[in-house]
C-alpha cells in the first residue's frame, strides 16, 4: 500500500506539469503559430483602438444602432461575468422583463410582433448575434435615425447575414457588432 | 420542430455510429496492449513515466487492489487541487487579473467536484480562477478523472472476460494508457481545430475595448440608492480555453472555462464548434460498447448495448425537442406583439436562456447529449427551459448516466444494469442467470443492487433536508413553485450523477451547498465504484460455462429491449413521485397561466 502512496504522489505531480502545463503551453504555442487571431479573442480595431471582439455581443441602446438581445451578464454584455437569466417558464419576472423589452422596441404597438430573440436574454449574456428577422424589424428605426432609405440599410443587414454552417449546422443570425460597425462606416450617426 | 433540425440531429447521430466501431477497436488495443501507430511517439513517454513514480507495467491487480490504487490516486489529485486553488495568489505565475485565494468551502467543493468527474461549478471561473489554477488544478482533473473512468471500465470489462482469474489488471497503467493514446492525441488537434473556429487560448491578461456605443447603467446598490453611470469600456475575459475545452468535453468533464459554459462565444463559437462538442462527448462513451464486444468476444452484444443507449436517446432529444419548440404561454399577455412561432429567418419556441447561433434543436440536443453522458457542459440554460423540457437532462441524469454515459462510467454503470437485466429474464424463466457464460448469483445482484440504490438514497435524502430548511436550503432558490423544488433536485442529482450541469439560478455557493454537494459528489462516484469493483472481482474468479439451449441471449432485439424496460422502470419508479412534484407539475400549472415571483 505504502507503494501505491507514494506512486500515487509522483504521478499526480509529473503528470500535473505535462497535462497541467506542457499541454496547454504546447496547444498555446501551436495556436500562435496557425491561429493568431483567433487564439487572442477575434479583437476588432478602428482608428487604432480595439473596439470590441467580433465573437462578443454588446449593448446598443441608441434608436440609430441595431440592438442586440437583452443580456443578463452583469450590467448587461459584462464579458467578465458571463451568464443567463436563468428564470425559470412560471416565473413572473421573465414575463415582466419581455413585456418592457416589447415595449421598448415596439412603443406604440402599431408594429408588426417582435421576433422572440430579440425579446429573450441570451445563455451568455454575451450573444453576438440577432436572427435576421430581428435585425429587419429595426430597419425603419436605424433608417429614420441616419436619414438613409429602409432599402439601403436592409441591404446592408441582407449582407451581414450568416448562412447556417455548410448551409446545414445551427441557425441564420447576424452579428450585431459587426453590422453596427459597418452602418457606422456608410452613414455616420452625427455626432451628438 | 423543423425539417433542418431534425437534420442536424441525423447528421450529428450519424456521425457517432460511424466513429464508433474504429475508436472501440483503437481502444480495445490501447488496454490490450497491442501495438498501434502512435507507439513510436508515446511508448518513449510511457516508460520514463513508469520508471520515474515506480510503477511495475507488468505487475496484475485484484479488485481491491486495484480499488485502492485507484483511491489513494484520486485523493492526491483532489488535495493537488485544493492547494493550488488556495495558494493561487501566492504563485507569481499565470495569474494576470491578480486574483485572491479561493474561500476553503468553495476550494473544497471544487477539489471534490473535478476529482469526480462532476465538475460543478458554483463559481464564476473568469473572476476566481487563475490561469494556473484552470490549467494545472482543474484541467488536469479532466484528463485524470476521464482515464480513472476508463479504466474502471476496462477493469470491468475484463472481469467478464477472464476466467478463474483473480485480477483484473494494472490500474496506474490503464490509467497511463489511456490519458496517452487515447485522450492527449485527441486534444492536441481538437484544440487546435476549436481555435480555428475562434475558441481563445492565450495567457494574457483581459482586454479592454472601448464600447462602439457607451451605455448608461443604472445599479441598485444594497442600499437601496440608485447610481447612474457611463459605461464606455467592456473588459473581456481571456484564457488558456481551448485546450481545456477540449478535454472538457472529450472527457465528458464539462467544467466551463468561463461561466457561461459552452454557450460562452469564447468557448463554443460556431455551429461546427458545437457539433464537435457534442461529438467528443460522445465519442468514448460509444466507441467503449464496440470495446465491450470486442474485448468479451461478442461483438453483437457490444452494439445491443450500443442500441438500448440509442433508444434512450432519441427518446430523451424527441421529447427536449418539441418542448423547446413550444412558446411558453405565459408570454401570452405581450404573445399579440412577440413572435411566437419560427420562420426561414426566425427562431420561434422557447429562445430564453438559448443563443442565436445555437437555436432551439441544437440547444435541446446539446442538453440531452450533456446528460445522457455525464459531461454537464451547456450550451443553453436548463433552468429556462420549458418544464417537460428541463426534465430531459434532468430524468437522463436520474437513470444513472447510461445513455452512452460518462467516459468509462456510463459503461460501468450500463454493464451494473446488465447484470440486474440479466437476473430478472434468469428469475422469469426459473433458470439461474448467466451473463456472457458467467453464473449470475447472490453476491453480483445484492453488490448491483447497492449500486443503484445508493444513488436515489443520496439525491433523494439531502434533497428533502434542504426542502425543509428555509433558513440555508430554500433561501438559495431563484425560481419559486414547483421550479424551486426542481432546482435544489437537479443539483443534488447532478452531483450524484456526477453530470455538473444545473438549474443554475440556484445560489450553491453557500456553506450547506457546497459542503453537502461536495460530499454528494464523493459518494456518487466512489461509493458506487466500489461495489461495482468488487463484482467485477467476483466475476473475474468465475468459470465460463458452455453455451446451451437455456442461454440467455445478450445480444438480440430481445435483450436490448429488456434492458431499455429495466432502466426505465428503476430510474422511472425511484424518481417519478419526485418529477411529479417539480417539472410535470410546473408543466400543468404553467399551462393553466400560473406564475410565481
Amino acid at each position: 500500500m505504502m507503494k501505491h502512496i507514494v506512486t500515487a504522489l509522483l504521478y499526480t505531480v509529473v503528470t500535473a506539469v505535462l497535462l497541467g502545463i506542457g499541454y496547454p503551453l504546447a496547444v498555446t504555442g501551436l495556436a500562435h503559430v496557425f491561429f493568431a487571431k483567433q487564439a487572442e479573442g477575434s479583437l476588432i480595431s478602428r482608428n487604432g483602438e480595439l473596439v470590441g471582439s467580433h465573437l462578443i455581443g454588446q449593448s446598443f441602446s441608441g434608436p440609430g444602432y441595431f440592438w442586440s438581445r437583452p443580456s443578463a451578464a452583469g450590467t448587461g454584455y459584462d464579458a467578465t461575468n458571463s451568464g443567463g437569466s436563468n428564470y425559470a417558464p412560471t416565473n413572473s419576472a421573465l414575463a415582466t422583463r419581455v413585456t418592457a423589452t416589447v415595449q421598448t422596441l415596439n412603443p406604440k404597438g402599431t408594429n408588426a410582433p417582435v421576433p422572440i430573440d430579440l425579446a429573450t436574454a441570451s445563455a451568455s449574456g454575451l450573444d453576438p448575434d440577432i436572427s435576421p428577422a430581428a435585425a429587419f424589424y429595426q430597419v425603419a428605426r436605424v433608417a429614420a435615425e441616419r436619414h438613409i432609405s429602409e432599402d439601403a440599410v436592409r441591404n446592408l443587414v441582407a449582407a451581414h447575414i450568416t448562412q447556417r454552417q455548410f448551409g446545414l449546422l445551427g441557425e441564420p443570425r447576424v452579428n450585431v457588432l459587426d453590422l453596427n460597425l459597418d452602418l457606422d462606416k456608410k452613414a455616420p450617426v452625427a455626432s451628438k | 420542430m423543423t425539417l433542418n433540425g431534425w437534420l442536424q440531429i441525423a447528421v450529428f447521430f450519424a456521425l457517432v455510429l460511424l466513429a464508433a466501431k474504429p475508436m472501440g477497436l483503437y481502444m480495445a488495443r490501447v488496454y490490450e496492449r497491442k501495438k498501434t501507430l502512435l507507439d513510436p511517439v508515446l511508448g518513449p513517454i510511457e516508460r520514463l513515466l513508469y520508471r520515474v513514480t515506480g510503477v511495475d507495467a507488468d505487475a496484475e491487480m485484484g479488485w481491491i487492489e486495484y480499488g485502492a490504487a485507484m483511491l489513494i490516486f484520486s485523493c492526491a489529485t483532489l488535495l493537488l487541487t485544493y492547494a493550488i486553488e488556495r495558494l493561487q495568489h501566492a504563485i507569481p505565475l499565470w495569474n494576470p487579473q491578480h486574483l485572491a485565494a479561493v474561500e476553503p468551502y468553495l476550494a473544497w467543493n471544487t477539489a471534490a467536484s473535478f476529482t469526480t468527474n462532476t465538475n460543478w461549478q458554483s463559481y464564476v471561473p473568469e473572476s476566481t480562477m487563475s490561469y494556473l489554477t484552470q490549467m494545472a488544478g482543474l484541467a488536469t482533473h479532466n484528463f485524470w478523472s476521464a482515464a480513472t473512468g476508463m479504466a474502471l471500465a476496462i477493469a470491468f470489462i475484463r472481469g467478464i472476460s477472464r476466467r478463474e482469474s483473480k485480477t483484473l489488471g494494472n490500474f496506474w497503467v490503464d490509467l497511463t494508457r489511456g490519458t496517452l493514446w487515447v485522450l492527449l492525441p485527441i486534444c492536441l488537434v481538437y484544440a487546435l481545430a476549436l481555435v480555428s473556429q475562434g475558441v481563445v487560448q492565450n495567457l494574457k491578461p483581459y482586454d479592454t475595448v472601448k464600447l462602439v456605443e457607451p451605455q448608461s447603467v443604472t445599479v441598485t446598490g444594497t442600499d437601496g440608492k440608485s447610481t447612474t453611470t457611463l459605461v464606455t469600456t467592456q473588459t473581456i475575459a481571456q484564457g488558456p480555453t481551448a485546450s481545456q475545452e477540449a478535454i472538457k468535453m472529450l472527457g465528458t468533464n464539462g467544467g466551463g472555462f468561463f461561466n457561461a459554459n459552452s454557450s460562452h462565444p469564447f468557448e463554443n463559437p460556431t455551429p461546427l464548434t458545437n457539433l464537435l462538442e457534442m461529438l467528443s462527448i460522445f465519442l468514448i462513451p460509444a466507441g467503449l460498447c464496440v470495446t465491450l464486444g470486442r474485448m468479451v468476444g461478442s461483438p453483437g452484444h457490444g452494439w445491443a448495448v450500443f442500441a438500448a443507449m440509442s433508444v434512450l436517446w432519441f427518446a430523451g432529444v424527441l421529447t427536449c425537442y418539441w418542448a423547446e419548440s413550444q412558446p411558453n404561454p405565459l408570454l401570452h399577455g405581450v404573445n399579440q406583439r412577440v413572435a411566437m412561432s419560427g420562420t426561414a429567418q426566425s427562431p420561434g419556441g422557447n429562445m430564453e436562456g438559448k443563443e442565436v447561433r445555437f437555436g432551439v434543436a441544437n440547444s435541446a440536443l446539446f442538453a440531452t447529449v450533456t446528460t445522457d453522458a455525464s459531461c454537464g457542459a451547456v450550451n443553453a440554460m436548463h433552468d429556462s427551459f420549458m418544464p417537460l423540457g428541463g426534465m430531459v437532462p434532468l430524468a437522463n441524469i436520474m437513470m444513472g448516466e447510461i445513455i452512452f454515459g460518462g467516459v468509462g462510467s456510463g459503461m460501468y454503470g450500463m454493464l451494473i444494469l446488465v447484470i440486474v437485466t440479466v437476473f430478472i429474464a434468469g428469475l422469469m424463466v426459473g433458470r439461474t442467470p448467466e451473463y456472457l457464460g458467467k453464473k449470475v448469483q447472490a453476491y453480483e445482484v445484492q453488490l448491483s443492487m447497492l449500486y443503484v440504490l445508493i444513488f436515489p438514497l443520496v439525491i433523494l435524502g439531502f434533497t428533502a433536508v434542504s426542502v425543509l430548511a428555509p433558513s440555508f436550503g430554500t433561501s438559495s432558490l431563484s425560481n419559486h413553485g414547483p421550479h424551486g423544488l426542481s432546482q435544489i433536485l437537479y443539483a443534488y442529482t447532478s452531483s450524484a450523477g456526477n453530470n455538473g450541469s444545473a438549474f443554475a439560478g440556484l445560489n450553491a455557493n453557500t456553506h450547506w451547498y457546497n459542503a453537502t454537494l461536495g460530499i454528494t459528489m464523493l459518494v456518487g462516484r466512489f461509493l458506487m465504484m466500489v461495489p461495482m469493483l468488487a463484482v467485477a472481482g467476483s466475476l473475474a474468479t468465475k468459470k465460463i460455462a458452455p453455451e446451451s439451449l437455456g442461454t440467455f441471449p445478450v445480444n438480440n432485439t430481445l435483450f436490448t429491449v429488456l434492458l431499455v424496460g429495466v432502466i426505465l422502470i428503476v430510474g422511472a419508479l425511484t424518481f417519478f413521485p419526485a418529477l411529479s412534484l417539480g417539472p410535470i407539475l410546473e408543466h400543468l400549472l404553467l399551462r393553466s397561466g400560473i406564475s410565481f415571483s
